[in-house]
């Protein structure tokens, strides 16, 4: 389990001698990031936490150093963010807590818990521009008083206002009030405990700590709870008032997008608008561009010439370097070309979802869905976040509540998720087919879906955790905030996807020249042609798909088929294992054995419904 | 009454939440044993939609099933007399 209670994994944290650990914590989406950005300059250090898939952010911070922690609703153990959270909070000189002002009946519970731990702590109250549109009247002086003295700055950090009076109020951070009935608590485990932070963890059965420490709990946590619950009620009650009951159209946008009579239809026409962006004008008339005219037109022809200045394009280096699949052609035509328009895309629209409040209110309408392949309504987050990169989404689905439901989302992904870029060359090539042809793709991925999801849930031992989510107020989105999120987060595609694309390209433009590729595109044969009805030649673009799933469906559209094996291959490729950056997140989130099933199961999978597919239509 | 019975409009108090590691959700989520509660909107068969103070949630019905609550009666009236003067 996990032994890093108390001086562990902190080691990969750069600190300076004397330098004092300012820790920022928060809810998720509390804007904590915002904050931690306008804290540091261009320099930050990204660390994995020991034992943890849990990335940890720190940067120097004047003559301290910073350190941002994962989002979390409180300090309970009941997951890896939380247990990484406790694991750095109990180690600092002093804690940033960003609180969302709209939501401080949730987010305070946090902030009382930290200032019982005997921290001091400086309160960002965030988002105070929404305060009013919600209808509320924060009394922030009144807050400040009913915390025990600790500041409290009222900020609008995605404007950057009040984020120069946080930094200057660091110096300033107070040790609150703790709950009242915690002080005979503390006697009693004061022997055994001595340290305030570890004691109060301790006494609310942190299991991790008792078990460190070989002290048993007090088996008051859910005493200690509602005691903080109660006086935290009583803090809002005396520092917020209500003025009205905020804005109408997002109380009534909210409500329609929940019912299933107007919710169905509003998912079905957001999900075809994205489709529309993505696979029609993205996928054709912007990529037609970028790919067409600038890679091919401008582009490669450079390439080429530049290349055949220093050695002969058909010899064995030309090929790899500028031949049909080389790492300097394919590669960047692909990924700059193709995928690039592709992802910026699909994170615009995603982060607007994101930022708008709609996507908790999906997870809400497809929860009853989702029951019956084993997962609750939130698992919709990851699937659609799949809908973006596997890879990312497979690391979102710690935030489900078993391991049950992790390991059905996670082979759901895997095994039927397209990514954006993928999603992006399926509809660019599928949609011009006409309507037979998008059903029978729809309706194949569809069915393998829901098989996948059934025999999981039939045949995974346990139980799943039900539905148990807050619904953020309906908002419009801040354009600033989408577009620098839509940025950072394709920038990382990029990072991400470049070099094993290049990889990709390097391996198949070695079996090419070494005619290694003929060789296997032969011993395929029987599966390409034979099975699947598909030209021999599909067999690089499935071997560069085990490279990536996107870079595949890009091979395939290079081929020149039916449209029913346009349909085949397509459906094969959607299946088909995921690729290696997915692969080695699985790994890392589950276990070899697990990800090694799920790859075979894909390619098993993949090949199967395809085939079955092909011996209808072709 | 079970959460899960609860139809737009009512409030309740809730009595009893059965799982223990729910409970200590809840109670950060803002809503334990004691806590007077709307019920904004009831997908059909599918999760109940509550209020509490200004936050609202989304519960699942096989959840809302095994949370206990007691209707609080003065505001039902309320909302009935409401019901009728509409009709």
């Amino acid at each position: 389990m996990h032994n890093h209670a108390s001086c562990h994994g902190m080691q990969n944290i750069p600190m300076p001698a004397g330098a004092k650990k300012i820790v920022l914590v928060g809810n998720p989406n509390s804007g904590k990031s915002v904050f931690f950005n306008a804290f540091t300059g261009l320099y930050m250090d990204v660390s994995n936490f020991p034992g943890t898939t849990v990335e940890i952010t720190s940067a120097p911070f004047g003559n301290d150093v910073i350190i941002d922690t994962p989002g979390v609703y409180g300090i309970s153990g009941f997951n890896d963010e939380e247990r990484v959270t406790r694991d750095i909070v109990v180690q600092a000189d002093a804690v940033i807590n960003i609180v969302n002002a709209v939501h401080l009946e949730r987010d305070l519970f946090l902030t009382q818990q930290l200032i019982d731990m005997g921290l001091p702590v400086v309160v960002a109250l965030n988002m105070m521009d929404e305060v009013r549109h919600n209808g509320l009247d924060i009394n922030v002086s009144e807050l400040s008083r009913q915390l025990g003295g600790v500041p409290v700055i009222p900020t609008v950090a995605v404007s950057g206002q009040g984020i120069k009076e946080v930094k200057a109020a660091v110096a300033t951070a107070k040790v609150g009030r703790a709950l009242t009935g915690l002080n005979a608590r503390f006697n009693k485990v004061e022997a055994m405990v001595p340290d305030h932070r570890l004691a109060l963890l301790v006494l609310e059965d942190d299991a991790d700590i008792t078990a460190t420490l070989q002290v048993a709990g007090s088996g008051e946590r859910e005493a200690i709870y509602r005691e903080r619950r109660e006086r935290i009620n009583e803090v809002v009650a005396k520092s917020v008032k209500e003025t009205n009951k905020g804005t109408r159209l997002g109380i009534t946008l909210g409500r329609l997008m929940v019912r299933p009579l107007t919710g169905i239809p509003l998912l079905l026409a957001t999900l075809y608008g994205m489709y529309w962006v993505l696979g029609v004008f993205i996928a054709g008339t912007v990529v037609g561009v970028t790919e067409e005219t600038i890679m091919l037109g401008y582009y490669e022809p450079f390439v080429h010439q530049l290349v055949s200045r220093f050695v002969d394009l058909a010899s064995p280096i030309g090929t790899i370097l500028a031949g049909e699949f080389g790492v300097l052609t394919m590669t960047v035509t692909y990924v700059l070309g193709l995928l690039l328009p592709l992802v910026l895309g699909f994170y615009l629209m995603l982060s607007i979802l994101e930022d708008s409040g709609y996507l908790p209110r999906i997870a809400a309408l497809v929860d009853r869905a989702l029951t019956s392949i084993g997962l609750n309504g939130r698992a919709v987050i990851p699937i659609i976040l799949g809908f973006g990169c596997v890879t990312m989404a497979t690391i979102t689905t710690r935030l489900l509540g078993s391991k049950r439901e992790r390991l059905i989302a996670i082979a759901l992904l895997a095994i039927t998720i397209p990514c954006s870029a993928q999603l992006g060359v399926i509809t660019g090539l599928i949609a011009p087919l006409g309507a037979r042809f998008i059903a029978i793709y729809f309706l194949a991925i569809f069915t393998t879906f829901v098989m996948v999801g059934t025999v999981l849930n039939k045949t995974l031992p346990g139980k799943s955790t039900d539905l148990l989510i807050d619904l953020p107020p309906i908002r419009l989105p801040r354009l600033n905030n989408v577009l620098k999120k839509t940025f950072n987060k394709s920038y990382m595609f990029l990072l991400e996807a470049a070099p094993l694309f290049a990889l990709g390209a390097l391996i198949i433009s070695v079996m090419n020249v070494s005619g290694l590729l003929v060789a296997i595109q032969d011993v395929f044969a029987p599966v390409t042609v034979g099975w699947l009805k598909l030209p021999r030649e599909a067999a690089t673009a499935f071997i560069m798909g085990m490279v990536r799933r996107d870079f595949g469906a890009a091979g395939l559209s290079d081929l020149t088929m039916s449209s029913a094996q346009v349909v085949v291959s397509m459906i094969t490729i959607t299946l088909f294992v995921p690729c290696i950056a997915s692969v080695l997140v699985m790994f890392k989130e589950r276990n070899w054995k697990e990800a090694a099933v799920l790859w075979v199961s894909s390619f098993a999978i993949a090949f199967l419904v395809g085939g079955v597919v092909a011996q209808f239509i072709i | 009454m079970k959460l899960a019975d609860m139809k737009p409009g009512e409030r309740a108090k809730v009595t009893r939440i059965e799982d223990a590691t729910v409970r200590a959700q809840a109670i950060r989520f803002g809503i334990s044993e004691g806590s007077e509660i709307i019920c904004d909107e009831v997908i059909p068969a599918g999760p109940v939609i509550i209020r509490r103070g200004l936050m609202q949630y989304a519960v699942g019905r096989n959840l809302a099933q095994h949370i206990e609550v007691t209707p609080q009666v003065k505001h039902l009236q309320r909302k009935e007399r409401k019901g009728r003067a509409h009709a």
